[in-house]
This record gives structure tokens, C-alpha cells and sequence, in this order.
């Protein structure tokens, strides 16, 4: 079985519309949508959802204001500022390190686990999709993502699916790390901008710090070919796969705000070149 | 005043905004800082190009065991939440990539063996761009803790003129960090079912945190009204509208400011900052 995860850096370039795309032509697949943070994927796929968990990760201090002598101690032992003066514990501040428990002379304050999500599993006209979301103010620790590709993973086991197909969390932090660990491969989609070449490049760095095989895409290539020249030489240089470049249309917005896919609603130039991007990908991944 | 701009998802037009605006800013003779908190992806210095004066390090205190004091006692490993110290067999190991920083192990230890040292997590470049005070930190390829690097970048506020905080995309942890504090949120967004979708959690997320906020529509005519008639339903203010544009367009591939490539949007950017003035000080009649 194979798992790709398409990443981007920067939002925007595109990536979840590809994504949703390659989930229409692609067979025999689960897919997960590893941006907990910002999903959007189930826009597209419209799921109906089969099961749904809560999901508990991080703690915070409580204290209990019976107890607590105000002596001041939790203040002094807690590095983030996160004890007011009149004793009440801002959750949002609050690391979850338990420092202020150990020290606490009187036991008054204790940990409890947060809930920072739900995740689920859905049936969508593709098949079936792991999703999640996140809590609003919680910590993107990556675990959820684990999650997520845990359960897309045993899913596809049991269906004795040959793929898994992810659109990965953006930015080169906790998440993405999470969303790309042991993957096939990734697809990195970029767009010819400064700040998608610069995000591109970091992305880029990240995959092959853990040694994943890279592809890449320019999307929207031709709103300036001086830098999608660039992205090629880019390639060439990093000896990476250039896998497609599909140009500017605004038929991707009017598919989305219709909830369908790119390769549904046209079969445009747009569509065509995506359909030519997956059979590269599928056959790349095939050879691996 | 503070100033933070941010938006559920990236790519909407966050970093556009937060650079035109302190340019204009700046521009008019006005002080102005800008600080990018988006630490894992930040952009603004490739529409400002500001020049670097000075490059800092910023780092978190991870534990540092002298084995010839420790006892093995097992202490620190229990303290820890993050499984970042753990004693096995009378012998500590650690894992400084998970570690958080707290100083518990360093406190509870009875043998005074631990000492901190730093753990580089990324840097911090200040500078100047024409007349804009520049900041922004860089987070290290593969590094998870971007928090800590936000909360340093933002110990780098002025509190003189106006603060301009380019925020991460979402509504995690590290855009909290990035927003909480400012006088004003500022959420940009798209007409799509995306850009919705997005928006309704960012607004989520500024209620949350009791921030007063408004909204801006990027690419104002590719998709369809009903971000608009959200607003509307939700009574959050619309500050500004900007048309999809192939002159901005072009001009943000190539780095250049929306002020340098359609400059009818000086006097734009000046009525949004009035809009934003209007709003901060009927908040601190509120308040
Ligand atoms: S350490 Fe315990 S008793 Fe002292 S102020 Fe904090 S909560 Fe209260
Ligand atoms: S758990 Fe840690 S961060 Fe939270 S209040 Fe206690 S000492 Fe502070
Ligand atoms: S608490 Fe101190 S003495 Fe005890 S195991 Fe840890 S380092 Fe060693
Ligand atoms: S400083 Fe805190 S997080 Fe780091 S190892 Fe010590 S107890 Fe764990």
C-alpha cells in the first residue's frame, strides 16, 4: 500500500482542490485530510459521517480555590505567565506542564486532560474519508494528524485498499511533520509567486530532511513563467521531479463554490492536465 | 495600537494586507513596526526587503545532567509531562526536541544535577524597510515548537505608533500566541465555500479570545456573496473589499507591494486605517 500526502508550505497554492481532484479519479483509496487545523477537503467530498470520536491530548492546571492559601509559589514556579494574581489559571496560556502541581504546598491544583477535537470517519461519493477538526485555541501538536493517518491507514488495511491519499497540514511545523513521516511520497504543490518558491523550497528541505521522495507541481503556472522557469531550474538542480503545471483558470473557484470537484464539473484544460499529473503520480508511485 | 492580521487558512491575502497597510503607514511619515509572527512561513521581508541589522537566536532552556551528581532517583522523569527526561535503570536520558522548557526537572531535582542549557529553535532578524521597523522570526526546518519563537518575536513590540503582527494561518496554538494582546484582529478571507469555511472558525477564534475584529475580502468578485451575507447575519464589520486584480496579481508574484502597482490604493489603504482608528477607540469607549 502507498501513501501519498500532498503538501504546499503556503495556503492558497491550490493544494486541496488538486487533492479533491486526484480523489475523483483515483481507485480503490481511503483518503485523510491531515489540515485539522483549516480543513476543507469535506467541502468537496460532502461526508456522511459513520463514526466520530472525541479527541482528548493536552492538560491544564485547575485550581481548586478552596484550597489554595494564595502563597504565591504557582506563580513563581510556572514559566508561562500563566497564573493571574488572583489565582485562576488562563487555559490558553497554561502549557499543561504540571510544575505548579508538584509544587503546590496545599494539592490544590490538579491537571485535567482537554478536549482539543473530534475526528471521524465518512462515507463520501469517493469512498471513505478520515477527517478531524481541531479545537479552536488548541494545541496543533501533530497527534491528531497521527490520528488521522493511523485510522486511514487500518481503513485501508481492512478494505485492502492500494492507496492512501492525503491532502497534508501546511506550514514546515508540528503538523506537517506529522502529516508526512513515513509517507511514499509527497507532492508539493507551489504556485509561480516569491512567497511559493520560498515555501516551496522550506517544504522541500522538511521532505528531505525525513527522506521522503518528493514530487512537484506548479500550479497556476502561467501568471509568471519567469518563475515557473525557476521552480524547473530549481528542480533540476534538487533533482526533483517536476510532475505538472496546470495553468491559471477561474473554473477551479466556480467548481468549488459549486461543492464539486475540478475534474467533475469541467473537462477543460485545467481538468486535463490534472488528469495527466495523476497518471505520472500513479505510475511514480507504482515503480517505487 | 496593535494591530494583528490573520485568517483561517493561508493564502488569502494576510501578508498583502499587513505589508501594504505599514507601508502606507509609513509612507505618510507615521511610526510604524512590523512584526511577522508567521514563523514557519514568513513573507512579509519578500514584499519589504528590508535590510538586516541585527540576527539573534532564540532558543529554549533544556536540561543538561551531570551524571556525577545524579542519583538516579528518578525524580525528573516524573515531573516531566512531555516525556522529554525519562529515568530508566538509575540512568537519565533526554530528549531535547520534547522538550517544552518548563524547568521542572531542573527544580524537583534533589541533588542539584540538572542545569539548562539553550536549544536553538530559530532566529530573529530586525531591520528596517524604508521607514518601517522591521521584525521577524524564522523557525528551524524540522523544528515543532514555534509558540516560544511567536512569544519572542512579540516581546519585540514598540507600544509606540502602530504595530502591524503578520499572524500564521488557523486558529491553533501558534495563531493565538501570535494575536492575543492586539487592540484590533483583523480577519482576511476569499468568497469561496473556502474562504467561508475558514473565516467562520477564525471568527471562533477572535470571540474566544474576546478580541474586537473585522473583516476584509480578498478577490472580492471570484466566487460567490455569502461571506458577505455572513458578515452581515453575524453584524461583523466588512472594512474593505479588494477585486480580483491582474496588476496585484502579477505585482504579488513578483514581490511588489499592491501600493506600487495599482496606486489609486494609497488613498484605500488610508480610509481602512481610519475605519480601523474608528473602531479601536469606540472599543475603548466600550471598554
Ligand atoms: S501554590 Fe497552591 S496554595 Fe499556593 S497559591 Fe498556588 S494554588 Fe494556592
Ligand atoms: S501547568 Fe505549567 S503552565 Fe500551567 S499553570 Fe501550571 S506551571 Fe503554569
Ligand atoms: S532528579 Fe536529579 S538526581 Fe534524580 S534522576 Fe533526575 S537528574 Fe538524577
Ligand atoms: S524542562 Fe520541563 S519539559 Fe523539559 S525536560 Fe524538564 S520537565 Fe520536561
Amino acid at each position: 500500500m502507498k501513501e501519498l500526502v500532498v503538501i504546499s508550505g503556503k495556503g492558497g497554492a491550490g493544494k486541496t482542490s488538486i487533492v479533491a481532484s486526484f480523489a475523483a479519479l483515483a481507485k480503490n483509496k481511503v483518503m485523510a485530510d491531515c489540515d485539522v487545523d483549516a480543513a476543507d477537503l469535506h467541502l468537496l467530498l460532502e461526508p456522511h459521517i459513520r463514526h466520530r470520536e472525541e479527541f482528548r491530548s493536552g492538560k491544564s492546571a485547575v485550581i481548586d480555590a478552596e484550597c489554595c492559601t494564595q502563597c504565591g509559589k504557582c506563580r513563581e514556579v510556572c514559566r508561562y505567565q500563566a497564573i493571574s494574581e488572583d489565582y485562576v489559571v488562563d487555559k490558553i496560556a497554561c502549557e499543561g506542564c504540571g510544575v505548579c502541581v508538584h509544587f503546590c504546598p496545599e494539592q490544590a491544583i490538579e491537571l485535567r486532560e482537554n478536549l482539543s477535537g473530534e475526528w471521524f470517519i465518512s462515507d463520501t461519493r469517493f469512498g471513505t474519508l478520515v477527517h478531524a477538526k481541531l479545537g479552536i485555541a488548541e494545541e496543533n501538536s501533530g497527534k491528531l494528524v497521527a490520528l488521522v493517518r493511523q485510522n486511514a491507514k487500518l481503513l485501508a488495511q481492512e478494505d485492502g485498499s492500494d492507496l492512501i491519499l492525503a491532502d497534508g497540514a501546511p506550514g514546515i511545523g508540528c503538523p506537517v511533520i506529522s502529516s508526512i513521516t513515513g509517507a511514499s511520497a509527497v507532492l508539493v504543490v507551489t504556485e509561480p509567486t516569491l512567497s511559493g518558491i520560498h515555501d516551496m523550497k522550506r517544504v522541500v528541505d522538511l521532505a528531505g530532511h525525513f527522506q521522503i521522495p518528493t514530487f512537484i507541481c506548479v500550479n497556476k503556472f502561467d501568471i509568471n513563467e519567469q518563475l515557473t522557469a525557476q521552480v524547473e531550474t530549481f528542480c533540476q538542480q534538487r533533482r526533483l521531479k517536476l510532475m505538472g503545471r496546470i495553468p491559471y483558470d477561474t473554473v477551479v473557484t466556480k467548481a468549488m463554490v459549486q461543492g464539486k470537484t475540478v475534474v467533475e464539473y469541467s473537462s477543460g484544460l485545467v481538468a486535463k492536465e490534472i488528469e495527466k499529473l495523476w497518471r505520472q503520480i500513479s505510475y511514480a508511485l507504482a515503480g517505487d | 495600537m496593535i494591530i494583528a492580521i490573520a485568517s483561517g487558512k493561508g493564502g488569502t491575502g494576510k501578508t498583502t494586507l499587513a505589508t501594504n497597510l505599514a507601508m502606507n503607514l509609513a509612507r505618510k511619515g507615521q511610526q510604524v513596526q512590523l512584526l511577522d509572527c508567521d514563523v514557519e512561513e514568513p513573507n512579509c521581508h519578500l514584499f519589504l526587503k528590508p535590510i538586516i541589522e541585527t540576527t539573534e537566536t532564540v532558543s529554549l532552556p533544556v536540561p543538561q545532567v551531570d551524571e556525577q551528581k545524579c542519583t538516579g532517583c528518578g525524580q525528573c522523569g516524573q515531573i516531566c509531562e512531555f516525556s522529554a527526561i525519562v529515568c530508566i535503570k538509575e540512568k537519565v536520558l533526554t530528549f531535547p526536541e520534547l522538550c517544552h522548557g518548563c524547568g521542572g526537572c531542573t527544580l524537583v531535582c534533589p541533588e542539584g544535577a540538572i542545569c539548562e542549557t539553550p536549544r536553538e529553535i530559530g532566529v530573529i532578524e530586525q531591520g528596517r524597510a524604508d521607514e518601517i521597523q522591521f521584525v521577524h522570526g524564522r523557525l528551524r526546518v524540522g523544528e515543532a515548537m514555534s509558540p516560544p519563537l511567536i512569544r519572542e518575536v512579540k516581546e519585540r513590540v514598540s507600544h509606540q505608533g502602530t504595530s502591524i503582527i503578520d499572524a500564521p494561518p488557523g486558529t491553533s496554538c501558534p495563531v493565538i500566541e501570535a494575536i492575543r494582546g492586539s487592540d484590533i484582529c483583523i480577519l482576511v478571507t476569499e468568497p469561496t465555500p473556502f474562504g467561508l469555511n475558514d473565516l467562520v472558525l477564525a471568527v471562533g477564534m477572535v470571540r474566544a479570545l474576546e478580541l474586537p475584529h473585522a473583516v476584509i475580502i480578498n478577490r472580492a468578485d471570484v466566487g460567490d456573496r455569502k461571506v458577505v451575507e455572513y458578515c452581515r447575519q453575524e453584524g461583523i464589520d466588512l472594512l474593505m473589499e479588494i477585486p480580483d486584480d491582474r496588476r496585484i496579481a502579477r505585482g504579488y508574484s513578483r514581490g511588489q507591494l499592491i501600493l506600487d502597482v495599482a496606486p489609486e490604493y494609497e488613498d484605500k489603504f488610508q480610509m481602512l486605517m481610519d475605519k480601523i482608528e474608528t473602531m479601536s477607540a469606540s472599543e475603548e469607549v466600550k471598554a
